[in-house]
């Protein structure tokens, strides 16, 4: 008798939990609305009356915001670039670190420890530590263009890289390898042949990983791109602000709108993926 | 096996060294010395010893040592109210009540999204609120904070909750049930058996939503930029606007951020001790 009223009052609870995180749901998710709706309003409404619906013609304002956000900061070309950028520099990473982890995981030397120590110091050192001189080099190396610019992330970004692939190196079976490496393979194909099939969770992982940040970076891009000719999503979006005087807020929502939903979409379709890569760089700490 | 690998070094280990080396060993031992000198450019740069670091603490107009305490309020605060919130909801989650999926799927979202894009909408939002008390986000420093906060905790609470329900699914069943059956309440078997076990997991998100707090910018930037008169600052921001706001300070900037790096580096090495002792009692 007792036991039933516990279960049943635990049911209740739990009924009251799900209509209690429901609301934080639609709580959580009203940014996100704001932004949506206030992009088809007309830019004096955005800051008079945010949270107004766009109910008459002279708040609607269509797609006016979205064509003048996409003119004036030319949107699709910021797109491409950021899709170059990220593209590009995550299959360096990949492959290059990827590489020298199972190198340093297999030869064990001064060298190679030295090397996984800087690897693991480069972590935890913040950009603006860098930020001047690594401009400065990057723009003497000519690495200052999207196509170039992926040695720069490969270099700055290869400390958690190496880190990651490493320590799921140690699961691998030393055995597989020998025994490849007595059927006459070649290190190379050893490790394109064995290796690399056996970690693709740790490379879909890390490369979501590293995916998330080079594709949102804002400052690394902005100091090391010519800017005159590149720019990513994120400076697009801070150069909406332009100098002095006020921001266009209309086209500013479009402009948010249109950068967010290609994440949303991402995600939505590859969630497992992406909290399982995010749950790997967590771990690094 | 290790002899035979040895000779492809050239192919392993050369393209990550040398990208590594023009990506980060080589700007980072150039911003430690050009700490030491003035320059506005990296090739006229003349050794003046500590002076840089002298006028990084001692100009009034640079408000270094404001932002280093708003910085490490900011980090600390966030720190505590982005755990407390992502443990809340990991906890009540982990229970299984309908439609814990789609709710975690919601709070996780925002994490993926950019500081910039964050910070622009947010401060449409909050703008909007705060319009209706005759405020902004800029009227003073607190203001900006709270936004901050508001926007981190958006940003964070669900990714440290996904941290957190790992954690304590992790938990073996055995101990609750332990507890349960010497008659522990709910409360008490949380807090005397599930808290302990959720260390690891503790650990780790403290270390995340700490150093993030110290190091954030983007969203800083996008947010308040500063206003009203620096005052609003975050140290990643002060140091940005040292370089490149002033011109003559790129010394007294490269001197800040190597306080900056020794700050951020120390709390890391700080949190690895911590860690290593929990590994110990386990």
């Amino acid at each position: 008798m007792a036991k039933q009223k516990t279960a049943r009052k635990r049911r209740f609870s739990d009924h009251l939990l799900t209509l209690v995180f429901s609301v934080i749901s639609a709580v959580y998710l009203f940014p996100l609305f704001v932004m949506v709706m206030n992009s088809f309003k007309r830019k004096a409404f955005i800051s008079r009356a945010p949270f107004m619906l766009p109910r008459d013609s002279q708040m609607f304002a269509g797609l006016s915001n979205y064509r003048q956000g996409i003119e004036r900061t030319d949107f699709l070309s910021s797109f491409g670039w950021s899709l170059v950028i990220t593209l590009l520099s995550v299959g360096l990473i990949l492959l290059c670190t990827s590489m020298c982890a199972w190198y340093i995981s297999r030869v064990s030397n001064p060298a190679t420890r030295l090397i996984y120590l800087a690897f693991i110091f480069s972590m935890v050192v913040p950009f603006q530590m860098v930020m001047f001189t690594l401009s400065k080099v990057a723009n003497l190396l000519s690495l200052n263009t999207p196509w170039t610019i992926p040695i720069v992330y490969l270099g700055f970004g290869a400390g958690l890289a190496v880190f990651l692939f490493t320590g799921s190196m140690r699961s691998v079976p030393l055995a597989v390898e020998e025994a490849a490496m007595i059927d006459g393979c070649a290190p190379p194909s050893i490790f394109f042949h064995v290796v690399l099939p056996i970690l693709q969770p740790v490379y879909v992982s890390t490369g979501i990983l590293q995916a998330m940040w080079i594709w949102n970076d804002y400052l690394l891009p902005y100091l090391v791109l010519d800017m005159k000719r590149f720019k990513t999503i994120p400076i697009a979006v801070q150069y909406l602000k332009g100098g002095y005087g006020s921001v266009d807020m209309g086209a500013m929502m479009a402009i948010l709108t249109l950068a967010i939903l290609p994440i949303v979409l991402m995600y939505l379709f590859c969630q497992r993926y992406i909290v399982s890569g995010v749950m790997a760089g967590a771990v690094k700490g | 096996m290790e002899h035979a690998i040895k000779r492809y070094w050239p192919l392993f280990v050369l393209p990550t060294v040398l990208a590594f080396i023009v990506g980060f060993l080589l700007p980072f031992g150039m911003g430690l010395y050009l700490s030491f000198c003035r320059f506005t450019t990296v090739s006229d740069a003349t050794f003046t010893g500590f002076e840089n670091y002298i006028r990084a603490f001692s100009d009034p107009g640079s408000n270094f040592l404001h932002s280093m305490g708003y910085t490490a309020l900011f980090a600390l605060v966030s720190t505590v109210i982005i755990n407390l919130v992502g443990l809340t909801l990991a906890v009540c989650l982990v229970r299984g009540i309908r439609g814990s999926n789609l709710f975690r799927t919601v709070f996780f979202m925002p994490n993926l999204i950019g500081g910039i894009v964050l910070g622009w909408l947010w401060q449409v939002i909050l703008n909007g609120a705060l319009m209706r008390y005759g405020k902004t986000l800029v009227t003073n420093e607190w203001y900006g904070f709270a936004g901050l906060l508001i926007l981190m905790l958006w940003q964070q609470a669900g990714y440290m909750m996904i941290i957190y329900i790992s954690g304590l699914n992790a938990i073996p069943e055995e101990l609750t049930e332990a507890a349960s059956i010497d008659g522990a309440s709910g409360w008490q078997t949380f807090l005397r058996v599930k808290l302990p076990m959720l260390m690891p997991s503790i650990t780790i998100c403290t270390f995340l939503t700490l150093t993030g707090g110290f190091k954030l910018f983007d969203q800083n930037l996008a947010l308040t930029n500063g206003a009203p008169s620096s005052r609003s600052e975050l140290l990643a921001l002060n140091i940005f606007n040292t370089f490149y706001g002033r011109s003559g300070w790129e010394g007294a900037g490269q001197a800040k951020a190597v306080v900056f790096a020794l700050i951020v580096t120390g709390i890391a090495l700080l949190q690895l001790r911590l860690t290593r002792t929990k590994e110990v009692q386990q």
